[in-house]
């Protein structure tokens, strides 16, 4: 029974981490139709230039607000430099796009900061159960996704992003800047995926850390359905929870493939994911 | 007419990689005026109506809006110089509620309450809109649609209105409902309306000026009246 | 961009001899029915591989059995994506598979000989195929990729799970037997670990092509350009697309069962995300939608390592500059043939050869 406690709080703060990456995916997709495989690569070097900074100013503060500006620079160029010339043709080419730049700056993090482990801090006390940092996790992640809500929800240019997103000719039509609002989403996407790498990384950072997290953030933004800002929250807990079971009852290196196997599940009996409104596939 | 007319059309040309779907097209429409495109199907309407809007490139002619040049100026900046589109179909965002939809219309204004104001209005306008405003536009019929796409037209404040078939696939009493409400608009704010019909005669019974297509070119413009009078024409190319 | 280059081929395919007003060579060639066709050029390519293996020396022959078995893999997501338009990110996945079952079967019946161990690992690798294509079945687009991704994650961590089967994370070593001794003197073990390599890259190859010419390949275009419409015209479009799944599965395990074969060990670390993701950019790079991409991209996975080595130690670089700029390079190179040139390596080297052709 206590074992099953501790598994469940340390589901929900990994939990909190997939829900935040799978919400970054979610967004992007939603805004271009693009998943973005790249995410997890854009919150690495986020959280490198963190790990930069925090050495310089022994601040971890400080580096914690450079990875999140880091992340939103990242996310904006991407969109502007290398999605914007592929935008309308084949969704393979974003793909690949996505894919090649992965490769690039999981390489270039290599080169500056090399492919041996540095170790990173918590950002508060970890020890325990439940730890302030576990709380932190759950916390930042939460307060994200409230912030976010908000700002889809009731503010003009929340409005104009879901506007962009759902209807792009119809939303220039009454003078949204259709361009300029996709590159926001990519930004704001990847501050949210920047924070998920700062909860993800410690104690260790190196160029592949981020790598297993991403793979559950993508699974529970597909089990969510990457239509659904929430579904990618409710799926991120469910895979954190899920793996946490499975990692203390059966093994730590049968994750991955528990994870495909719910994914499989879910998805076979719902094609589009557990939370997505059935809509027409067009023809 | 001795005053300037507010939209000026000349030679406007567009194409659909070698395929010309419109060919030095001339139009003049005076302010207030309303205003029909007719044709057959493919005979460039809507082509027309995007290029005016901008969300297609013209390859070579003028669009004047009161004699300022908005040709080359991207559709999003087109509400700002009092030119709206709206698209065949409408073009509501259904997954918006109706309210989300006005207010986007609005949106490109600075002050709120100038905003408020005009949100009061178009809902008095259509009051059919008012008892849905909190719901998804996705649940409205195909008449409160079209309204709805016309009231997030009227939100931005327009001086020139694009209205790509209005009355495509709704009955007939709605679609009279929606002329008769343009007759009204045109009346109270000396709106400039130019209305796409694939249902001419029912378009040429409101409208004062009428340009006839036929595969991108105005191969005859007349007086609504006139053109609604003569067989030839009708026989031709509007099939009625 | 696919159907691009598609459109050529399938021309140029269908062309009848009469109307050329002077066949020539080319024509009469490409008039010959695939059946032919494709073992005649494969065992052409053969003979142009132990020529090629004869000059060059046990490194050499190493990379040529290399760009062997990547091309073979490569091919086989050919199949899948360039063909049937389903992107899988979990290709390395079957590599592992294939290479675990070489490795298993060396160990444990040495007696068998190596044609059999590569029919048994086809069977194998094509039954795991089975069961992960009527898995995901479906599932489209981004979907399919993030479980082949998870797939490809996730099947190596099972060598940590089971470490006396299958050796944890040391992976498996082993020794095959090289040239036959009735050979000996006249053809090294490496040459002959190219030649065996190739023989098996070519089979699998010669099937890939007829496979993708004929009646099946078709439906695999028709459901890439609009699974609906195929699905209106008749076209069983989830069995299509699981036979599509299962035909890349074995020639992926097969290009396992040959790398496990020509280096002699079979390691989880070989078989990390980054090759599944490395196999897509190949075929990216060499052009989706024709069976020559594969070769091409294949040359280049092998060669932009090999060169960057090579240029890393000329430069005198830093290691951590060093070790990471094959991967840097091949994302740049990715990158960079999507905006500017669609159609890949064999794209370019086609529009090059009709510039040629025009200026004849």
């Amino acid at each position: 029974m206590d074992q099953f406690i501790n598994l469940t709080l340390n589901g929900l703060s990994q939990g909190a981490v997939y829900a935040a990456l799978a919400l970054s995916l979610v967004i992007i997709y939603q805004a271009t139709r693009v998943v973005n495989f790249a995410q997890p690569a854009l919150a690495l070097i986020s959280v490198y230039i963190a790990y930069t900074v925090s050495q310089a100013t022994g601040s971890y503060w400080l580096g914690f607000g450079a990875a999140l500006l880091t992340g939103l620079v990242l996310g904006a160029a991407t969109e502007r430099l290398l999605i914007r010339p592929v935008h309308g043709r084949s969704p393979l080419n974003a793909i690949i796009i996505t894919l090649g730049l992965l490769l690039v700056l999981q390489g270039l993090a290599g080169m500056i900061w090399s492919n041996e482990p540095h170790s990173f801090a918590y950002p508060m006390d970890y020890r325990g159960r439940f730890s302030p940092s576990d709380w932190f996790a759950l916390g930042s992640v939460g307060a994200a996704a409230l912030m976010l809500f908000a700002l889809y929800r009731f503010t003009p240019l929340g409005l104009r992003m879901r506007a962009a997103a759902f209807r792009p000719e119809a939303a220039r039509l009454s003078g949204v800047r259709v361009g300029l609002m996709l590159t926001a989403g990519w930004a704001i996407a990847s501050v949210i995926g920047a924070l998920a790498g700062m909860l993800a990384a410690p104690p260790f950072i190196f160029p592949n850390v981020l790598d297993e997290v991403f793979i559950f953030a993508i699974a529970a933004a597909v089990v969510g359905g990457l239509e659904n800002p929430f579904g990618a929250l409710a799926g991120g807990v469910l895979l954190g929870l899920g793996m946490s079971y499975v990692s203390g009852y059966a093994g730590p290196e049968l994750t991955t493939l528990a994870a495909l196997a719910i994914l499989v599940v879910v998805l076979s009996i719902r094609p589009d994911g557990l939370f997505s409104r059935p809509t027409a596939r067009k023809v | 007419m001795a005053e300037q007319p507010i939209l000026t059309v000349e030679g406007l040309t567009a194409a659909y990689g070698a395929v010309t779907a419109l060919n030095k097209v001339n139009m003049t429409v005076p302010r207030g005026g309303i205003c029909a495109v007719l044709g057959a199907n493919g005979a460039g309407k809507t082509t027309l109506l995007r290029t005016l809007s901008g969300l297609k490139r013209a390859e070579a002619g003028r669009v004047l809006l009161e004699g300022a040049d908005i040709t080359r100026i991207p559709a999003e900046r087109h509400v700002h110089h009092g030119l709206v589109h709206v698209p065949e179909g409408g073009g509501v965002i259904v997954e918006l509620t109706v309210e989300e939809n006005l207010r986007l219309g609005g949106l490109w204004r600075a002050g709120r309450r100038e905003r408020a104001a005009r949100m009061a209005e178009v809902v008095e306008l259509f009051p059919p809109l008012r008892e849905r405003l909190s719901r998804p536009a996705a649940t409205l019929s195909g008449g409160e649609r079209q309204m709805l796409a016309i009231g997030r037209a009227l939100m931005a404040g327009p001086r020139v209105l694009l209205l790509d078939e209005p009355s495509l696939g709704l009955a007939p009493l709605v679609t009279r409902q929606i002329m008769d409400m343009l007759l009204q608009l045109r009346a109270d704010r000396d709106l400039t309306v130019v209305l796409v019909e694939q249902n001419a005669r029912s378009a040429l019974s409101i409208t004062d000026h009428g340009f006839v297509l036929n595969q991108g070119e105005v191969v005859m413009e007349d007086s609504s009246r006139r053109l609604l009078a003569d067989d030839r024409m009708r026989h031709a190319y509007l099939g009625f | 961009m696919v159907s691009l280059s598609d459109h050529e081929s399938t021309s140029r395919d269908k062309q009848p001899e009469s109307t050329a007003p002077a066949p020539t060579v080319g024509d009469r060639w490409r008039a010959l029915p695939a059946l032919v066709r494709f073992p005649l050029a494969a065992l052409a390519a053969f003979a142009a591989i132990l020529a090629l293996t004869s000059v060059t020396g046990p490194t050499g022959d190493l990379r040529i059995g290399s760009v062997g078995y990547y091309m073979l893999a490569i091919a086989g997501l050919q199949l899948l994506i360039g063909y049937s338009g389903q992107i899988s990110l979990g290709h390395g996945a079957f590599m592992f598979i294939g290479a675990y079952t070489m490795a298993l079967l060396v160990l444990n019946q040495p007696a068998l000989p190596l044609w059999l161990n590569m029919i048994i690992t086809v069977v194998l690798s094509c039954t795991a195929g089975v069961l992960v294509g009527a898995a995901t079945a479906r599932l489209h687009g981004p979907y399919l990729a993030g479980a082949t991704l998870a797939l490809a994650v996730g099947l190596p961590a099972l060598t940590v799970r089971y470490p006396e089967l299958l050796g944890g994370s040391n992976g498996l070593a082993f020794s095959t037997r090289g040239a036959p001794a009735s050979l000996a003197g006249v053809i090294t073990n490496t040459q002959w670990q190219a030649a065996a390599v190739w023989g098996t890259t070519l089979i699998g190859l010669v099937v890939l092509a007829t496979i993708s010419a004929g009646r099946l390949g078709r439906r695999m275009r028709a459901l890439r350009d609009d699974e609906a419409a195929a699905g209106l015209a008749g076209i069983p479009v989830g069995r299509t697309k699981v036979i599509a799944f299962v035909i890349s599965a074995g020639a992926g395990g097969l290009a396992g069962a040959c790398q496990a074969y020509l280096l002699g060990t079979a390691t989880p670390s070989s078989f990390t995300v980054t090759l599944s993701l490395s196999l897509l950019a190949a075929l990216v790079l060499g052009g989706l939608g024709s069976m020559w991409g594969a070769f091409f991209g294949a040359v280049a996975l092998v060669y932009v390592e090999v060169w960057g080595e090579e240029l890393a130690h000329a430069l005198a670089l830093d290691s951590n500059v060093a070790n990471n700029l094959p991967i840097v390079f091949f994302g740049v190179l990715l990158i960079l043939v999507i905006l500017v040139w669609p159609r890949g390596l064999h794209g370019m080297a086609s529009s090059l050869a009709d510039l040629v052709r025009r200026g004849r």
